[in-house]
């Protein structure tokens, strides 16, 4: 919704944008992610982690998939290094987000170690929907400082309430875990690749769930990442040999379409 | 205590990625190989916990409430639903369907 909404006002006044249209779309992010803190405080607590715990997880974490995957690998009984490689690794896009935000923000030095706490999905995405430098910065300030704020209230009101809400699952608090993932993977699913590598992590993590150790199953079902970009480096390589034997052949270049996706810069 | 191991060694290494990021000159991280593993680890390990945690109760497979839950989710993604939405439907639809004795 922000992207559209910063596309209209792109065309509209020629990339410039109102401070007041920025600080909506942001507020918008901010405060409807920022509001599911308390499905992670509920759940956390509701996992066995202590209100301290809970809430040192969204003070000093602050990233959610990594929060839950971290709460759900603990309470399924999984040691503490590999439930916290499970969330290192799903917090490793982050690095991404922020090579990207400290082109387009230019941070003085001073000021990035503060910065990078805020560095995760949403401010990312609200900061690359704005069309101009100053519109970033107010973007990526706002979406951070409000969703930073409001997750880690939400997380105490929720973890608060975990006890007198009683018994989480009577209420369908498990599946707001799976159902966050669901949210942040399904726009990820773009390409022929993403969705093998989907498709063979859920067969990897469901078929070794039974036989490893807690938190190990996720661990491996990550091998489908680099799995996949081998397959697809090698379907790559067969490809350009069909286009190169296709051309000779005198074949219309729509013939490459044939061969799948192959660029790396696709999905970016 | 090794829940605070687990909470110590989640913040640091969460941080220092979100650091690296923003300190790392840009061409570091620029190898299509390493910028396409980036893109894809998240989601195979999104995929992975979504199917555990919907069909796993401890080591075992199940097909319990949930599973209506995650499928609400999944239309209100369809539908383009905001993210608070397609939470509270998979909260709402698998505590109804538990309701009824699912």
């Amino acid at each position: 919704m922000a992207q559209r909404t910063a596309l209209a006002d792109l065309t509209a006044d020629d990339a410039e944008k109102p401070d007041r249209a920025v600080v909506r779309d942001a507020l918008g992010v901010g405060v409807a992610v920022g509001l599911s803190g308390f499905a992670f405080g509920v759940t956390s607590a509701g996992s066995g982690l202590g209100l301290l715990q809970t809430c040192a997880l969204s003070l000093l974490v602050f990233t959610g998939a990594s929060q839950f995957a971290l709460v759900g690998a603990l309470a399924a009984g999984g040691s503490p290094f590999t439930a916290a490689a499970g969330a290192f690794f799903l917090g490793v896009r982050n690095a991404f987000y922020g090579l990207r935000l400290s082109q387009l923000l230019a941070l003085p030095r001073a000021v990035r170690p503060f910065a990078a706490q805020w560095v995760i999905d949403e401010t990312t995405a609200v900061t690359l929907a704005q069309p101009t430098r100053r519109a970033r910065r107010i973007g990526f300030t706002v979406t951070g400082l409000t969703l930073y704020v409001l997750w880690n209230l939400t997380t105490l009101l929720g973890a608060l309430g975990a006890k007198a809400i009683g018994d989480t699952r009577a209420w369908g608090l498990d599946a707001a875990g799976p159902a966050v993932f669901l949210a942040l993977l399904a726009p990820m699913l773009k390409t022929t690749t993403e969705r093998a590598v989907a498709g063979l992590a859920v067969l990897l993590g469901l078929a070794l769930l039974p036989v490893l150790p807690a938190g190990v199953p996720v661990l491996v079902a990550a091998l489908a990442a680099p799995i996949a970009l081998v397959a697809e480096g090698r379907r790559a390589g067969r490809g350009r040999q069909d286009i190169g034997a296709a051309q000779e052949r005198g074949a219309p270049p729509e013939s490459r379409a044939a061969g799948g996706s192959t660029d790396p810069e696709e999905d970016r | 205590m090794n829940t605070w191991i687990a909470i110590g060694l989640t913040a640091l290494g969460c941080y220092a990625v979100k650091l690296a990021g923003l300190l790392v000159p840009a061409g570091a991280m620029e190898r299509p190989f390493v910028r396409r593993l980036a893109a894809l680890l998240p989601v195979a390990l999104l995929a992975a916990l979504t199917a555990q945690q919907t069909f796993a109760d401890g080591h075992a497979l199940v097909l319990d409430a949930r599973v209506a839950g995650l499928g609400a989710a999944a239309v209100a993604l369809v539908l383009r639903a905001p993210f608070l939405l397609v939470v509270a439907a998979a909260v709402v639809v698998t505590a109804g369907v538990r309701a009824l004795g699912g």
